[in-house]
């Protein structure tokens, strides 16, 4: 008389909070989640075969087009990654501004995060109060290079430009008034009660876990494991830069919040640092004409707001453009854990994890 | 002929239609004060300060498709919303706006009716109210609403159980059932029940905000788990029914609150000589500033907390409202006994 069937739910592409065309086919047993199916490809561009049809200086601002909500680190990563091949020295100056640049834009990237994932618990405060800081850091970035999302704010060998006048101070200006807004967001949501019930041991992975799926980043040391590229592989100018690497204990959602949230003030300590060391000289290195690499492969990983980005990249030497050209995304390696995480919660926990595990579809497709 | 039909019928419609109108400017208020509160404007382009965006808002309702999905149950996806509105609307017969004054030479009572069965008549229609819900998640033959109204279900049953224990509590205090009653019986005891009462007071503001579907406890129409809930199927002015319902449901509840804790249409410290000059204030106005009071609160509370997941929010219902209100109604009762 009765039947008793799983429920077999389609959450996205078109769902407010699967972060943009994240598919995810829940099966569920009322409200809890048997299993689930994540399907990705709705956002494919092919941006990698497309940039081995490009010339070296082009695939900057196809980078962009991955993580575009941190547009700038991307093109770090690939001039860096192309300067390995290439060998070029980068100037110091280039290297404390892209220093600089990837540390604004990891608290822009930071910003989108806990707005959209306190919005999807419930709390849609904290996602204009973020929204509105991150709107100063698109300034700052205007201002540099003129764009406000898609910055192209990178060349191989240093910067396209040299930092406007006055545009340090304002940095200056901007981690002051960050300082006081991350204890805004502090106070609606890290002693919330509903906040913590709604955190707190939901979608706990293991140290030994996350290394095995292969995360990185605040997901990896929201597990406790202490790996950040900054520290244990400097580029730009990481090495001159004093700061901590803030890891959690249990894994949970609540701890890679926190992992984040420190890591706004660990980035405002960079941003401060470098800022006030910005020494003179040139900002491009010496770069050839032609850009066309020995024979070879490389790869370089930076460490972005979502993880470790890594670029492989092949010469033949023959052509103006790379063989072979291979990003390692930090969201789509994450992405693996979201199948082991969500399994045994419930529907609510689904859109919190999924934001607690910062994905940015653009990255996860390419 | 005049007091038994003409006045009672003006009063409805003008209870009614003030209601709405009010219903209307809430969405606009709820929209302003969370802007204020996140640092934004709000409507500002219908009319100054955007004070016409409700007209707008209607005509725009109004003029939109009205679809009905092919796999929906027909009949009773009409009648949900309908459902959900009506019970919104008639609970307003009850409640006091204000006590008898003198209106032209002619004694008006500031409520369409006291019954003395108000304080019941009031629980049961409001929740008639999540039928619409239900009704609407069932018939809209989909899986995301679906969803949505068991969640409303479960939801009404855990809440309804506090906040109607709770109430009992209450009428211990005024022995009466009617409205008027227990804002006479809070004049004529010298207090307030909030005084008297705050555990009451704190359990009904809690299952109030549950049983309107309010954040922190708007499960049921979760936009980022269930995509709207249980009017993801609904468009046009079907959705607008929803809408209305949820917002005059809210100045029920605030009325009710008003009435049982707050004293109603009194001013503040009724008994007191020196404080009469109070009264020269409209008792209505009173009634409504004090409304207002926990309309701004439930609108403040959406925009300050994150939601409650449905385990937690069934966990607080009966492992902490309930026991409370049954301790409450104990206390009550004892103390009732012995002292009074």
């Amino acid at each position: 008389m009765f039947d008793t069937n799983e429920l077999v739910i389609n959450m996205g592409p078109q769902h407010p909070s699967t972060h943009g065309v994240l598919r995810v086919v829940l099966r569920l047993d009322g409200e809890k989640v048997v299993d689930a199916d994540v399907v990705i490809g709705y956002l494919h561009r092919g941006i990698e075969k497309l940039s081995e049809n490009r010339n070296w200086t082009q695939i900057v601002l196809l980078t962009d087009r991955m993580d575009y909500v941190a547009a700038a680190t991307n093109n770090v990563g690939y001039c860096e990654t192309v300067e390995k091949l290439l060998q070029i020295e980068v100037p110091r100056r280039a290297r404390y501004v892209r220093t600089i640049l990837c540390e604004l834009q990891r608290i822009a990237s930071h910003c989108l995060w806990i707005g959209t994932h306190a919005m999807d618990i419930g709390a849609m405060t904290v996602f204009l109060y973020a929204f509105r800081e991150r709107e100063l850091i698109l300034d700052l970035f205007e201002e540099f290079c003129g764009a406000r999302l898609t910055y192209n704010s990178m060349r191989i060998g240093g910067l396209p430009q040299d930092l406007p006048p006055g545009w340090d101070k304002k940095v200056l200006q901007f981690c002051d008034i960050m300082d006081s807004k991350i204890v805004e967001y502090e106070e609606l949501l890290t002693h919330n009660r509903i906040w913590l019930e709604r955190t707190k041991s939901i979608g706990i992975i293991s140290g030994e876990d996350a290394i095995a799926l292969g995360l990185s980043g605040p997901p990896l040391r929201g597990s406790g494991i202490p790996r950040d590229l900054r520290k244990d592989e400097p580029y730009a100018a990481y090495d001159e830069m004093q700061f901590d690497v803030p890891i959690g204990t249990a894994g949970d959602t609540y701890d890679r919040y926190l992992v984040r949230l420190e890591e706004f003030r660990q980035s405002l300590r960079i941003i401060r640092q470098a800022t006030e060391g910005v020494p003179e000289g040139p900002i491009v290195g010496k770069v050839p004409r032609l850009i066309k690499p020995a024979a070879g492969e490389t790869y370089h990983a930076i460490e972005s707001p979502k993880g470790e980005l890594g670029y492989f990249i092949v010469s033949d030497g023959k052509s103006t453009n790379p063989y072979r050209f291979r990003v390692r995304p930090p969201s789509f390696c994450n992405l693996q854990a979201l199948r082991r995480l969500i399994k045994g919660h419930l529907i609510a926990d689904v859109v919190a994890l999924i934001g607690s595990l910062d994905v940015v579809l653009g990255e996860v497709d390419r | 002929m005049v007091d038994s039909v003409v006045i009672p019928l003006l009063k409805i419609v003008i209870v009614l239609n003030a209601t709405l109108v009010a219903v209307t400017y809430m969405v606009l208020l709820e929209r302003k004060v969370i802007a204020w509160a996140q640092s934004r404007l709000g409507p500002m382009r219908v009319g100054p300060y955007g004070i016409l965006q409700p007209v707008a808002d209607a005509v725009k309702l109004m003029i939109k498709e009205d679809i009905t999905p092919v796999r929906a149950d027909r009949w009773v996806f009409t009648a949900a919303p309908i459902i959900s509105m009506v019970p919104a609307l008639i609970v307003y017969a009850v409640i006091p706006f204000g006590p008898k004054i003198t209106l032209f030479g002619r004694q008006v009572a500031l409520y369409i009716t006291d019954i003395n069965v108000g304080l019941l008549y009031i629980v049961s229609v409001a929740s008639v109210g999540v039928y619409g819900i239900i009704l609407a998640g069932y018939a809209s033959n989909s899986k995301f609403p679906l969803l949505a109204s068991l969640r409303a279900s479960a939801q009404l049953i855990s809440y309804e159980v506090a906040v109607t224990l709770t109430l009992v509590s209450v009428i211990l205090m005024s022995g009466t059932l009617s409205m008027v009653g227990i804002v006479d019986a809070q004049y004529n005891q010298h207090v307030w029940y909030i005084v008297a009462q705050p555990v009451a007071f704190v359990l009904v503001l809690i299952g109030g905000l549950a049983e309107t579907n309010r954040a922190p406890f708007d499960l049921p129409e979760a936009e980022q788990e269930l995509t709207g809930g249980f009017h993801t199927e609904y468009s046009g002015m079907r959705f607008a029914l929803f809408f209305l319902a949820e917002y005059a449901n809210m100045i029920v509840v605030s009325s009710v609150v008003t009435t049982l804790f707050l004293g109603g249409w009194l001013p503040p410290f009724p008994n007191t000589a020196a404080l009469h000059f109070l009264y020269a204030i409209p008792s209505w106005v009173w009634f409504f500033l004090k409304s207002f009071c926990f309309l701004y609160l439930f609108i403040w509370i959406r925009a300050t907390l994150p939601r409650y997941r449905y385990d937690q929010l069934m966990a607080l219902g009966w492992k902490f409202l309930i026991p409370l209100a049954i301790v409450n109604l104990v206390v009550t009762g004892i103390v009732k006994v012995l002292l009074l």
